[in-house]
């Protein structure tokens, strides 16, 4: 109980510090932090099926990129897109890519499903980068962000940095919200039960595919909205987004940060960007350009966290509680 | 229409690859019976139960449940007609607490009913409603094992599998099952129970079936069973 209070009050002073930001940080903080924000959004969404479901899927930018593109089309050359007609859009076509994907993969389980789930984004990158749709292998523009206008009067302007950052936060909050309502119901129940012993649960009478399904479908709805404000955010759209580098990444961001938490996801997706940033900051020392290989010191670093940290980053909160409750013990014995 | 058998499976051959398990199985449970189901390690016990239950598929036979052919039906429909099934080796959901894993099964039986409130549950087994918000990993052997049969009757089934359901539990922790499963057969559910102690089994099944390298050699009631300890002592070594 203690422990759930302490994590609870955690969370509101990070979602606090995040609400303070812009009033301190410069354009680019903001900017990096909401590029942060999205890819927790994104990576929250691996979570669900990942450490939740026990669905590791290899393929999950697809969702992602592929929301970047219907933003894209929704968009009048040169003309901003609607936000209230766009984003749903965005998310209808990315859970039915996701529909129709999880129908076929979810039929497969273990290293098949991983195989599958790579293959299947792997053809979206190809019918992007291999064909004229959208500017193939060099990727298309959105020349201007999404209007956010109800008759004539806009609440705020995703143009301006700091409502485009405020917007993304309380989309964060809302999405960790409402999956942290959804884990908590008998369906969050169920799904656990799936990932410990899915024959189990079959024997408890529950058409366990089904909830693989919805879990599926919805995972992907939610790497659309992350994939459709990461391509409002940079303005561009390119194959990269969909491909399977991607979709390693962010299965990287959900380990590091600790799998089947949810925080674990926004932890790993905030840490990971910022290693990566520091090490490209790295100076140059005795001549070698310690910078340029970033990718090698990243890799080392993803090695020695997994291997140091089985539980992930907020492993290191359990660890530092233990720490502490050990000199009390000392002491109360 | 209610004397269909609850299970009727009729020449179940059912193979693990290359390995042929059951040769041609018979296995009927009637409304409100309780059958032992017998035979030493690796007989096909499990694999018959398991083939009832569409957990693995037989190539050959047919199994009826409450009459109607579920041959080819999915698990989750077959125990959706009113079986429930208590595997091997317990089976609790360890990262859920107990509230959770009794929560998740419950539902209205096959026919509708709903005797089996969380109440009740908690009524029959008094240990577990001290331990409500614990996880099931932190359960004793013994208190998982009731947390599992608790989880079951949870589905207010007409039938209920229970398949090694004491097995590696102490002396008085396994007395205690055995109390419990006779409390369930007067209330009317009917029971499979696989167990490798006779002297349990016996007590409380009307029928006893055993198994021998996957087909059965001997069907009658536990009252014959017990008169011919040459046979138990054939079959069981016991």
């Amino acid at each position: 109980m203690r422990g759930l209070r302490a994590g609870t009050v955690v969370l509101l002073a990070c979602l606090l510090a995040l609400a303070l930001l812009p009033l301190v940080a410069e354009k680019y903080y903001i900017q990096l932090f909401t590029k942060m924000m999205i890819m927790a959004i994104f990576a929250m969404s691996l979570d669900l099926l990942v450490g939740f479901t026990g669905l590791v899927s290899l393929g999950h930018a697809a969702f992602f990129g592929l929301a970047g593109y219907v933003l894209a089309f929704a968009a009048p050359q040169y003309q901003a897109a609607d936000l209230w007609l766009s984003l749903p859009l965005a998310m209808v076509c990315s859970g039915l890519l996701a529909l129709i994907i999880g129908a076929l993969v979810l039929r497969t389980s273990g290293i098949y499903f991983i195989m599958v789930t790579l293959a299947f984004a792997q053809m979206v990158f190809f019918l992007f980068h291999d064909t004229k749709i959208a500017g193939g292998a060099d990727g298309i523009y959105v020349y201007a962000k999404p209007v956010a206008a109800i008759a004539g009067w806009e609440p705020f302007t995703l143009e301006n940095h700091t409502h485009f950052y405020f917007v993304v936060l309380v989309l964060l909050a809302l999405v960790y919200a409402c999956l942290r309502l959804l884990l908590n119901s008998l369906f969050g129940r169920v799904i656990v039960g799936i990932r410990v012993n899915e024959p189990r649960m079959k024997s408890l009478g529950y058409r366990t595919f089904r909830y693989k399904l919805v879990c599926f479908v919805l995972a992907g709805a939610l790497a659309g909205m992350a994939g459709y404000f990461a391509a409002a955010q940079f303005g561009f759209v390119s194959p990269e987004t969909l491909g399977w580098h991607q979709s390693g990444s962010v299965l990287m961001m959900v380990i590091l940060g600790g799998m089947g938490t949810l925080t674990g996801a926004v932890l790993g997706a905030f840490a990971m960007m910022l290693v990566e940033l520091g090490l490209q900051g790295l100076p140059v020392i005795g001549g070698v350009e310690i910078a340029k290989h970033w990718q090698l010191l990243m890799g080392a670093f993803i090695v020695c966290a997994v291997l140091l940290l089985p539980q992930g980053l907020l492993g290191l909160g359990k660890l530092a509680s233990r720490l502490r409750s050990k000199p009390a013990e000392a002491r109360d014995g | 229409m209610s004397e269909a058998a609850l299970i009727d499976a009729r020449g179940i051959h059912t193979y693990y690859g290359a390995s042929h398990v059951l040769h041609g199985v018979d296995f009927v449970v009637r409304r409100g019976e309780t059958v032992g189901l017998m035979g030493r390690n690796g007989m096909g016990k499990s694999t018959l139960l398991r083939s009832v239950l569409g957990l693995v598929r037989p190539r050959r036979g047919e199994v009826r449940i409450g009459g109607v052919d579920m041959t080819q039906a999915a698990t989750h429909a077959i125990v959706r007609r009113g079986i429930a099934y208590v595997p091997e080796g317990r089976g609790i959901f360890p990262n859920l607490s107990v509230r959770e894993n009794l929560v998740m099964a419950a539902r209205a039986g096959a026919g509708g009913g709903h005797d089996w409130t969380f109440e009740r549950v908690m009524q029959t087994f008094p240990r577990l409603g001290q331990r409500l918000t614990h996880g099931g990993a932190q359960l004793s052997g013994g208190e998982q094992q009731m947390l599992t049969i608790g989880r079951a009757l949870m589905t207010n089934p007409d039938l209920l599998i229970l398949d090694e359901a004491t097995e590696g539990l102490a002396p008085k922790i396994s007395r205690e099952i055995w109390t419990i499963i006779g409390q369930i057969k007067q209330a009317g559910i009917a029971a499979v129970i696989v167990d490798k102690n006779f002297a349990a089994v016996s007590a409380v099944a009307d029928r006893v079936v055993i198994l021998v390298k996957g087909a059965t050699v001997y069907e009658g009631s536990s009252a014959a069973l017990r008169a011919q300890p040459d046979l138990h002592q054939k079959y069981l070594g016991v």
